[in-house]
This record gives structure tokens, sequence and C-alpha cells, in this order.
């Protein structure tokens, strides 16, 4: 080479050197980092007799849970007792979501609403549940609220049927009977009959124009066929009801003060935030499509529900899921009203009981890191599905 | 021959515009009665409002107690809130534990914190550079220094076990922003960086954090920071879930300014390379200037959040405003059906003042910014 070129710029200079020395420090720093925590925590775990193994997994856990979907006694092992929270993690979200979804949908177009009072109401609503603590909120509901409630004997009651106490909302629990099958049958077929009709009747009004009752039709299907079934072959099942015994209420669906406020709190807080994701999705979609629609002659409901909404939905979608891992996310603060779910019981209890900190957290994090990474992967997948084309 | 012209010379007195196209009349007929519908929900709002307000006037105002000296007077009148209690127990709330003889540390270091803040956040503000100084890099430590004492300026040493109330949930929240920022400034270049190591460490964090709830990280750095550390170093116990929330923070401002960073055109960054810079001035003269001040609403409603956040800190055992509040609601001096909702209000109403403030300076500042770029 010539040596004039050569001189003209040091490999000091050269970006790739640059950047692979940068890269090798950050490495050898991370792992210089990650290396002393290691060899730390094996000496203060050996020091303090803490387990170094999953071994925990399987002994005894030795507490009671008193919200289990799946079978649970205080003999159970630590590792049933993860799934127990994990599962109760999962009804807690299962529950929220559409619930907080419909709320927020309501509260959303109430808040675009043209009235002028209505759409005041739903801003005072967003901007006073944006701006205090969730957690005040759940200790609001729980210890003001539900904890204050008079005792089983003076139960709060809707018609005899529904009953209300610091021990929780006690709802009539369906018990099914035999004629369940003929009843399920029967709405599956009616629903079956209504989206067929459904699709028929559009496939006729894209060819001739004429428009067909399918909506009364689906209600004369849903409504009409299950009662035919309960007349003939008698009710599919039977309430049970809760019923006064001693000192507590007996029998029906017992939903604990825990979960009522969670489930309270958490809708009512994320559904402020859906309200706004909602009317920001519809703000940013040209006027001029409420326009033309108003202009085709639909009325603001049909305009919202055939035009806006579905439009609207590409730029609601990837800020709703992350409301929906929000959900999942804020319903570890659980720990605080004591509702077991996994974070209370697996890294509150599990994690004191075995002092395996380590592997508890680790095990814990990685639940939600796996459920947050497939909810993103998924929401990628989506973007990329429906993003407009051409922009 | 005569014409017979008639030419008007003066105009006819103009009418009033119809009743119900102008005015209040008109303002009301298309925006509450437009419709039957809108009709309904409009008497139904003025329904519920006729209904609820006069009782929260009563609750809070007219039937409450505002002075008592114990919880008495509360608990015979049950009909309105327990003001008294509040105004009793206000110091309590407000440092916590902290020695009375030594409180007036707390609130220089409030006031000078609440100035410096206010220097920043003013956008037209003289020397901002200086005040970013001041505030991210003096503060801190002259904050740490009158509040935990040192014996070399003669001011005794307060263990962090007393300090609480509202000062603990402010300091949990500065510090959170003044360490975060500067990270997550870090954090966000660093995703955006060209080398691939860089990058990947990056994203695993800001992702691993953003993955997981706020609770448990609070967790991990309570119980897993003292493990990682040799024995003689273990962190106070008010450090570790600053800790926690420094490190949850970073990875969101992160994102925030990595927002800032991507709008920014690709001309700003090749106009700074003809002229000749290298990457860190870039960067520092030409890139996050203009980047940051995009991202300041982003920042404040982060800083909104964190500040609704550090409610959490007291799952490890610090003591913020509304565990303080929680610990007042327990004594039973007070002790009365009216104590805790009365409580829960107040504290409802502190975050709400505070949050709702800084969420309007956040749109004022964006609508400024809108202003300056169209």
């Amino acid at each position: 080479m010539d040596p004039a070129r050569a001189r003209r710029s040091s490999w000091l200079n050269d970006q790739r050197v640059r950047g692979l020395v940068y890269q090798t420090l950050l490495i050898a720093g991370i792992a210089a980092l990650a290396g002393s925590a290691i060899y730390n925590a094996v000496i203060n775990m050996r020091a303090r007799g803490i387990p170094m193994g999953f071994g925990f997994w399987n002994d005894v856990a030795g507490f009671d849970i008193n919200l289990h979907l799946i079978n649970y006694s205080n003999l159970s092992t630590y590792g049933r007792a993860f799934w127990v929270g994990l599962l109760n993690t999962v009804l807690i979200g299962v529950i929220c979501i559409p619930l907080a979804t419909l709320l927020g949908f309501v509260i959303g177009v109430a808040r675009l609403s043209p009235n002028w009072l209505l759409s005041r109401f739903a801003l005072v609503y967003t901007s006073l549940m944006r701006n205090t603590p969730l957690l005040l909120l759940l200790l609001f509901w729980y210890n003001a609220v539900l904890k204050s409630l008079p005792g089983p004997r003076q139960s709060i009651s809707v018609g005899g049927v529904v009953f209300l106490n610091n021990r929780g909302l006690y709802l009539p629990m369906p018990v099914a009977r035999e004629s369940i099958v003929w009843f399920v049958g029967a709405v599956l077929t009616a629903v079956a009959l209504a989206i067929g009709f459904r699709a028929w009747a559009r496939r006729r009004q894209d060819r001739t124009g004429a428009q067909s009752p399918s909506a009364l039709v689906a209600v004369a299907l849903i409504g009409g066929l299950p009662a035919l079934v309960i007349a003939t072959s008698g009710a599919p099942f039977v309430f049970d009801i809760a019923q006064l015994s001693g000192f507590n209420l007996k029998g029906g669906l017992q939903i604990v003060p825990e979960m009522a406020a969670l489930v309270f709190g958490l809708v009512t807080f994320t559904a402020a935030f859906i309200a706004e994701i909602v009317r920001a999705g519809v703000l940013a979609l040209p006027f001029g499509q409420s326009e033309a629609a108003g202009a085709l002659g639909l009325h603001r409901g049909l305009s919202m529900r055939l035009v806006v909404i579905p439009q609207a939905m590409r730029l609601i979608t990837p800020p709703l899921t992350s409301q929906y891992l929000n959900i999942v996310k804020n319903s570890s603060l659980a720990v605080f009203i004591g509702y077991p779910d996994l974070v209370q019981i697996f890294a509150g209890t599990v994690l004191n009981q075995t002092q395996a900190a380590v592997q508890v957290m680790a095990i814990t994090m990685a639940v939600y890191l796996v459920v947050s990474l497939t909810v993103a992967l998924a929401l990628n997948t989506f973007n990329t599905r429906y993003a407009l084309k051409g922009q | 021959m005569d014409s017979l012209a008639y030419v008007r010379e003066a105009s006819e007195p103009e009418e009033a515009p119809p009743m119900l196209s102008r005015g209040l009349l008109a303002w009301a007929r298309t925006n509450l009665f437009s419709s039957i519908g809108s009709t309904l929900i409009t008497l139904g709002c003025i329904a519920l409002v006729g209904y609820s307000l006069p009782q929260l006037v009563a609750w809070a105002m007219t039937h409450a107690i505002w002075s008592a000296s114990d919880g008495a007077a509360c608990r015979q009148h049950q009909d309105g809130a327990c003001w008294a209690f509040v105004i009793a127990k206000w110091d309590y709330l407000r440092f916590g534990s902290y020695p009375v003889a030594e409180r007036w540390r707390v609130d220089v270091v409030e006031a000078i914190g609440a100035a410096l803040i206010v220097w920043l956040l003013w956008i037209n503000a003289p020397q901002r550079g200086w005040g970013a100084f001041l505030f991210f890099v003096v503060y801190p430590i002259l904050a740490l220094i009158l509040l935990r004492g040192s014996s070399w300026l003669g001011l005794p040493i307060v263990d962090t076990q007393l300090w609480g109330g509202i000062f603990v949930s402010l300091l949990t929240a500065v510090v959170g922003i003044v360490f975060s920022l500067p990270l997550g400034v870090l954090l966000a270049l660093g995703r955006r960086s060209t080398l691939p190591a860089v990058r990947l460490a990056s994203v695993m964090f800001i992702e691993f954090v953003r993955g997981v709830p706020f609770i448990t990280i609070l967790f991990m750095a309570n119980n897993l920071l003292p493990l990682f550390v040799p024995e003689r170093w273990t962190p106070d116990r008010l450090l570790r879930p600053l800790a926690g929330i420094i490190m949850f923070s970073a990875a969101y401002m992160a994102e925030e300014v990595r927002g800032g960073l991507q709008s920014l055109g690709r001309g700003q960054y090749e106009a700074a390379m003809a002229l000749g810079l290298k990457y860190a001035p870039m960067t520092a003269l030409v890139i996050l200037p203009q980047a940051l001040t995009l991202v300041i609403p982003g920042i404040v409603n982060n800083f909104i959040g964190l500040f609704m956040d550090t409610t959490l800190i007291s799952v490890v055992g610090a003591t913020d405003f509304l565990e303080a509040m929680n610990n007042a609601i327990k004594d039973p001096v007070w002790a009365g059906p009216t104590i805790m909702v009365t409580g829960y209000v107040f504290a409802g109403i502190f975050y709400f003042v505070f949050c709702f403030g800084m969420a309007r300076y956040s749109a004022h500042i964006e609508r400024v910014l809108a202003k300056g770029r169209k």
C-alpha cells in the first residue's frame, strides 16, 4: 500500500475498530457485573442457608389459599400453589379485560357525544381516574367500602336473591339439570341459524339491494328456540341461592371482597385509559369520514358503528393491547388487599417461607415476561397485516 | 312627466336574530336538546348532579368536622367528613417520623427542589442548562447531605427508617426522575446504536423491565439486591426501592426519548456530520437538545405515572404518603366510621391536584411546541 495513504488516518480512528472496542468493553462490563453478582449471591446464600436449587417446588406448602380454581389444600406442594396463583391472575385478566373494554368504549363514545353535558361527565370521569393512583382506588373500595359493609346477619339483600356483606357478594349459582343438554343444543342451533340467515341476507342485499331484518330474526331465534325447549323439557338449571346458616351465608356463588375490589378497581381505572385511547383514535380519523357517512344518511350511531370505529380500530388496537397488558401487570397490586394472585402467593408467601428469593423471583418475572412478549409478538403481526397499504 | 319613483334612503331597523339560532338558547338546543335521546341524557345528567352534589357538599363542607382534638366529635357526627383528623395528622403525613427538631431540613430541600423544577419547566427561563446541571448533579448531593445529616457539618444523622409521608413520596419521584432520565437517554441512544451488542443490551434491559409489573421489580430490589452485593455493602432499606424505581422508570423514559429521537429528521444527523462533528458532540449539541425538548410532555406524563407508582413502595416497608395515611387511620385515638373515607378522599385529592396540574402543564407545552413546529 502507498505509505502516504496509510498514514492519512490511524487505525485508532477506524469506525469498525472503535465499534469492536466499545462493544467488547460493554460485554466485559456486563459480564463482570453479572459475575460478581453471582459470586456474591452464592456466598451470601450459603452463609444464610438459603436453598440453591428448585427442590422446594415439591415440598409441602402448609398454607391455605381461600380462592383456588384447581384442587388445593395446605398439604399441597409449592408447585401447586404456583399454579393456583397463576390461574387466579389469569382469572382476573379474563374477567377484567372484557369489562374494561366495554366500559372504556362506552365512556370514550360518551366523551365524543354531541351532548355537552354527557361529554363533560365522561371528561370528569377520565380525569379523575387517570390522576388517582390505582392503589388508592383499590384500598378505598376494599377497606372503606367492601370491608365496612354489615356482617352476614345484616346482609344487604336484593330481592332475597343477591346478598352483599363484608364477606363478599353472593350471587345465585346456576346448577345444571339433565335437560341442560337440550338447552345448550337449542342455543347453539339458534346461533348457527342466525349467523346463516345473516350471511344469506348480506348476499341478498349485495345482489338485489333488498334488506332483511336479520337482527330481529336473530333475536327471535336465540330467544325463541331455547324458550321452546324450556317449555317442553323444563328449566335447564336451578339456581342455588345463598342462605343464612348460623353466622354465615351458605351456598350460592360467593365472590370474595378481595376479588370484587380488585375487579372493580382495575375495570374502572383501566376503562378511563381505554376511553382516552378510543377518543384519540376516533379524532385522528379525518372528519370527512363521518361527514361522508352522514351524507349517505347514516345517523350518528350507525356511522360510529359502521364507518368510524372500524377504521379507528387500526389506531386503537396497539395502545389497547398495551392496556390489556397493564391489566395483567396491575393485577399484581392484589398483594395490597390480599387477593391470592401469582405475586401474592408465590413472590409473597412462598418466597418468605422458602427464602429461595432468586428462584422465586426468576419464575414470577418469567411468567409476566412470557405473557408480555407473546402479546407484543402478536401485536407486531397484527400491525404488519392491517397497516394501511401505500403509506 | 312626473316620475313616480321611490328610493329608499334608510334601511329598515335590523331584526333581532331568531331566538333559536344565537345565544344561550341556541347553544342549549344544539348541545343539550338536539334530539329526544339527547334531551333524555341531559335530564338524566342534571338529575344525577342535582341528587348527588348537595349530598357531596354537605358531606365535605357543611356537615364536616373541621376542628377537634380527638375522634369523639367525629364519632358523634357520622354524616360528614372528619377533616380535623387530617389537620391533626398533617405533620405526620408530611414528614413521617422524621425528628421534629430536624424537619426544617426537609422544608429546605423541598423549597430548593421546587425552585429548580420551576426553572427547568419554565420553557423560556434563562440559563436552563445551568438549571439542569444544578438539578441533576448538585441538588441530589445537597439533598442527601441535608436529609440524611452529616456529623462533619454538625447535622445529626436521621435514619431512613424514620423518613416518611409526602416528603418520601416526593423524594422517591424526584430521585426516580433525576437518575432515570440520564439513564433513559443512554438506553435510548443505545437502542438506536449501530453496534449490535450495545443495541441488544439496551433492548433486553428495556423490554425486560417493561414486561414485568413494578411490584416484582420492587420485590427484586428488596430481596435480591442484598444477595448480589457483599454483605458489608447491604443497601439501606429505603435505598432498595429507590434502586428499583430508577431501574423501572429508566426503561419507560428510554422509550419516551426514543420517540423523540425517531421524530427528528435524518437531515439533522447529516447536517451535523457535514459540519465535521463526531458522534459525541453531534449527540450532545445537535440531537439531544432537539429530541429532549420534543419529549418534555412525554417525560412529564411519565413523571405523573412515576408519582402514582411511588404508592407501591410501601410493599417493601417504606412509608410513603399513602402508607402514612394508612398508619394514621389506624390510630385508636381517632378511630371512627368516617375516618377511613376521609383519609382516602384527602389522599385522592392530594394525588389528583398534583397529577392533574402536571398533566395540564404537559398539555400546555405540547401546544406551545406544536405552534413552533408549524
